[in-house]
């Protein structure tokens, strides 16, 4: 049990901390400043979030290692994030689009784990999720903007729709680790949680008058850790370099 | 050029934000912003005024809504109360059990 929970922590914190590496990308360079903000505040969010996941995974671990370690000094293949959450930022609306797809899976696990009988995880989700009943509002309301938009920003999120949503299956994805945790009672089935997401997708989607794609496929990889995209790499190099070339450092 | 193009038609609405503080009585203004609606005002004015817990209540206006005085009616409209002073409840004994007023 403990192993899978450890994998459990990780793929919440790495979700979490990569997400927020690429939001905080956008800062300085979002079209307006009250965006740049937002984007800004959401990624302080995320990383906060990832203290606490990874911080509950070291300990777990019980090997030494810190939340700090494992944010710093794991390598690509040790990372157990979706790979949708490690794709470039594109434009604003792809963006905020993979932004829709992952808040919108996020309140949906996060309203579950709030009745984990481990009281450590309730206690996280509970402090995450009113966080993230605001992101996924305001990252709602922007993909129903900007798809209910111009004819260009409808276009844009259209793209930005086809490009991600096969990727956002990987999410549901469930595995043995799942089912175990699941048996505890610790943490809802990946797949358990489709259909509440569906359903506010489709809302959602349907309002920014952007169509589903009709396929069942989805990409995998990320949270096995087995065949994660080739972008994760670059990310954890500007991430990760100060720790790598001045191991230690604190400021 | 277009880049820099900063016409009025491509600007989002500018909205005044009053923010009502934890421990205040009345909605202050705090500032304004850009947004494309009364909902996203809301939004942005969470986002850029209430970050560090300043708030419970978040009023918008847009700007253009605001009727304000002119401030070359500034003699007529301020300066004939200056010299009334029989306007301020100054020459009244306030009884020590009111307390402060």
């Amino acid at each position: 049990m403990g192993d899978h929970l450890f994998e459990f922590l990780l793929r919440q914190g790495d979700n979490t901390l990569i997400l927020s590496h690429r939001i905080s990308e956008w800062c300085g360079h979002a079209p307006i400043i009250e965006e740049d903000i937002a984007l800004a505040n959401i990624a302080l969010d995320l990383l906060g979030q990832t203290q606490m996941w990874l911080g509950l995974a070291a300990e777990v671990e019980g090997a030494g290692r810190s939340a700090d370690d494992l944010a710093m000094l794991r390598d690509a293949w040790d990372f157990r994030n979706a790979i949708l959450v490690e794709r470039p930022n594109g434009d604003f609306g792809q963006t905020m689009m993979r932004q829709f797809l992952f808040d919108a899976y996020h309140v949906e696990l996060l309203n579950r784990l709030v009745n984990s009988t481990d009281e450590r995880i309730a206690a996280i989700a509970a402090k995450s999720l009113k966080e993230v009943d605001y992101h996924v509002e305001r990252s709602a309301s922007t993909v129903i903007a900007l798809g209910d938009g111009s004819e260009e920003s409808h276009s844009r999120m259209q793209a930005a729709l086809d490009d991600q949503w096969t990727f956002a299956g990987e999410l549901f994805e469930t595995d043995a680790g799942d089912h175990a945790l699941n048996d505890a009672g610790i943490a809802p089935l990946p797949s358990e949680l489709r259909a509440g997401f569906n359903t506010r997708a489709i809302a959602v989607l349907g309002d920014a008058t952007l169509n589903i794609p009709e396929t069942t496929f989805a990409h995998s990889g990320g949270r096995s850790g087995k065949r994660h995209s080739e972008h994760l790499g670059h990310l954890l190099t500007q991430m990760q370099w100060l720790q790598r070339a001045y191991p230690g450092a604190t400021w | 050029m277009s880049d820099h193009d900063t016409s009025p038609r491509t600007e989002w609405p500018l909205w005044e934000i009053f923010i009502r503080g934890q421990h205040g009585m009345s909605h202050r203004h705090v500032g304004s912003l850009h947004a494309p609606d009364a909902e996203m005002a809301i939004k942005n004015a969470r986002d850029v005024y209430t970050r560090r817990n300043e708030g419970v209540s978040i009023w918008v206006v847009e700007a253009k809504k605001i009727t304000a005085s002119s401030p070359s009616d500034k003699g007529p409209m301020y300066e004939p109360s200056q010299s009334k002073v029989y306007r301020h409840p100054t020459f009244f004994d306030i009884p020590d059990d009111v307390g402060a007023m």
